[in-house]
């Protein structure tokens, strides 16, 4: 079956000023590669800081100007080019951001769903996509300020729905939402997919993200440090070390912490970014480490559990 | 309904206050000023051809010898009463010198008021839409110029060049010289009108477009934007659908804050193009020791000011949703 998304090697850096008038090209997003294919939900998973949010402006072509952008995305099948994605980007692919204020605070709910248009089919289909996620037609005439949290983010699903997209892009949906709405939110992606299209579910938790996701890329510091099936986690078959140190830090799986903190943008240099933190961590950690296939899944780690040395 | 009546009248007591405390303010002014109005109205040179019983006369008529606080309650008194006395520089009723004043004062600033409005707040809107590109280097380069600029030294450039070099437009007043003021046509007074309400509409742009920009800028980064664009809006939906709306509201406090640069401007312009409008008769009143008129011209503009400040508030509960359906559901 042909992916839907592909994305090998991504990278993103930024053209910063360092000092005087030198410019510094800042990576934030390393060797990241990716597959969704259709009827997939997959997540990625990583603190805050690592550069999740920029992956879905990169695939959807919105980076800021001062950004720099290498590696490719292949889109059904053809390359993404940024002409591409200006054409697909609201329709085939479309992104549900975060929260509320990505809505305009001054424009009511159902103009702000129709994109403009004002015509009888637009506006039947506003309301249709809004009742198929138990928002009344009174939503419509609400401003963003008028919404709870968990309508906002149904308001928000419901602009992705109203497109018929290929491609969902899910950035943070939840948070502040409580453990209820946040399943019921989350299921909402898994009813896109189970439709047919793919969700790409970028998130910081871990927990919740497995509920739904069929596969889980692991984020550190702007790398995927792993990939592997959802059954995996629960099966306690994990690969990297920093995913470990990600399980056994939620709560049910004893709230175990590590000392230290992700290396921000720039800090990163050639070798493992979580070497530093790493219990396991050796000094080859800070050469080379490819990214390999292994039991199924994908891993940048040298001494990967479950794996013998390359 | 009734929270926007209590609303207005908690800020009509509020310009009660303001307008006792302006005038106060503006007759301690005068009263510690320097000059002395026998001498700045009379001249030293008549002054000393005079008899001590005509010069007593004269201090009799400019207040010389009437103790401060007695004249201030006077003239509050009448004021109160509706009487805002007699200018002592036009020996006419202060509501009429300042009723003609005011009315040839309007058309330059309501024409001023409204240019620097629309074209400030259009050149803005690009600048900020297109923030770092060629458009906004040139306004910005503009609006730095204008801003560095005095308005009465724009005034005098004016004026040499359109009215001294090129002969356009007259080189002062508000109506022909000479004409009398039945044959004075509309077409009469724009033409006068002219030169000096383009020097307030140019330095008025220059202000409003450089706020404006940097709301437009903020819009232009904040996340409804991203989200917009992430939906294939184009740059020009983004701007007219987003970006204007969320524009409008700092845009009508900052149209209506702008009455006060717009009055201080005319001011010094009415000065330059010897404009006989309000301005210029504050600057005559002030001089000229003239209190009444100058306590009555302070009064009235204050009152203007706050006026563009309460419909600024008053139309920020009719355009902010925030507002308008809070006050609906209480």
């Amino acid at each position: 079956m042909q992916p839907i998304l592909e994305v090998k090697d991504l990278s993103i850096s930024f053209t910063q000023y360092g000092r005087g008038t030198k410019q510094v090209l800042l990576p934030v997003i390393q060797d990241l590669s990716l597959t969704i294919a259709p009827g997939q939900v997959v997540a990625v998973v990583g603190s805050s800081g690592s550069g999740k949010s920029l992956l879905a402006h990169g695939i959807l072509g919105i980076l800021p100007y001062n950004s720099h952008m290498a590696g490719e995305i292949t889109f059904l099948g053809q390359p993404l080019t940024p002409q591409r994605a200006a054409a697909v980007r609201g329709k085939e692919i479309v992104l549900v951001p975060q929260g509320v204020t990505y809505l305009d605070p001054l424009m009511k709910v159902g103009p702000q769903i129709r994109k403009g248009r004002r015509d009888q089919a637009a506006k039947a289909a506003s309301r249709a996509v809004l009742e198929r996620y138990g928002l009344g037609t009174d939503t419509e005439e609400r401003y963003p300020f008028e919404l709870s949290g968990g309508m906002a983010r149904r308001v928000l699903i419901a602009t992705a729905a109203a497109a018929t997209p290929k491609l969902v892009i899910a950035d943070e949906p939840t948070p502040g939402l409580d453990a209820r709405s946040a399943k019921r939110v989350l299921s909402h992606f898994r009813e896109l997919a189970d439709g047919g299209a793919g969700v790409l579910l970028i998130t910081h938790d871990l927990e919740l993200a497995l509920t739904i996701s069929h596969r889980v890329a692991v984020f550190y510091a702007g790398e995927t440090v792993e990939e592997a099936n959802a059954a995996d986690f629960t099966a306690g078959k994990l690969r990297h070390p920093y995913t470990r140190a990600l399980w056994n830090a939620l709560p049910q799986n004893g709230f175990v912490p590590i000392p230290g903190a992700q290396p921000g943008p720039g800090q990163v240099g050639e070798g493992c970014p979580f070497a530093p933190r790493c219990p396991k961590g050796r000094p080859e950690c800070l050469g080379p480490v490819p990214y390999r296939a292994l039991d199924g899944g994908l891993v940048r780690c040298l001494y990967p559990e479950g794996g013998e040395r390359p | 309904m009734k929270h926007r009546l209590m609303f207005t009248g908690k800020k009509l007591i509020r310009m009660v206050l303001l307008l006792l405390g302006v005038s106060l303010a503006a007759f301690l002014l005068m009263s510690a000023s320097p000059l002395d109005p026998l001498q700045t109205n009379v001249g030293q040179a008549a002054l000393g051809t005079m008899s001590q019983e005509q010069i007593a006369k004269l201090e009799d008529y400019w207040g010389v010898n009437t103790p401060p606080v007695e004249r201030y309650l006077g003239w509050l008194g009448d004021f109160i009463r509706g009487d805002m006395g007699t200018s002592l520089l036009y020996r006419q009723p202060v509501s009429t010198v300042i009723g003609q004043r005011l009315q040839s004062s309007l058309w330059l600033m309501a024409f001023a008021w409204v240019i620097s409005g629309v074209l400030g707040l259009t050149l803005g809107v690009i600048a900020g839409a297109r923030r770092g590109k060629l458009a906004d280097k040139l306004i910005r380069g503009y609006c730095w110029l204008i801003s560095s600029t005095p308005a009465f030294w724009l005034a005098l450039v004016l004026l040499v060049i359109f009215s001294v070099w090129l002969g356009l437009f007259p080189i002062g007043l508000s109506v022909p010289i000479g004409a009398d003021a039945a044959s004075v046509t509309l077409s009469d007074r724009l033409y006068h009108a002219f030169l000096p309400a383009l020097t307030l509409s140019i330095t008025g742009v220059a202000n409003i477009a450089m706020h404006t920009r940097e709301k437009m800028a903020d819009i232009m980064e904040s996340d409804y934007v991203l989200f917009a664009k992430a939906r294939g809006e184009s740059t020009r939906s983004i701007v007219l659908r987003h970006g204007l709306r969320n524009v409008a509201l700092p845009a009508i406090t900052l149209q209506f804050a702008s009455i006060s640069e717009i009055f201080g401007g005319s001011v010094l312009v009415e000065q330059v193009f010897s404009y006989p409008g309000l301005g210029q008769a504050a600057v005559n009143a002030g001089l000229g020791s003239d209190l009444p008129l100058l306590l009555g011209i302070t009064v009235v503009s204050a009152a203007i000011v706050f006026g563009g400040n309460l419909i600024a508030d008053l139309l920020y509960g009719v355009v902010d949703p925030k507002i308008r359906r809070g006050v609906a559901r209480k």
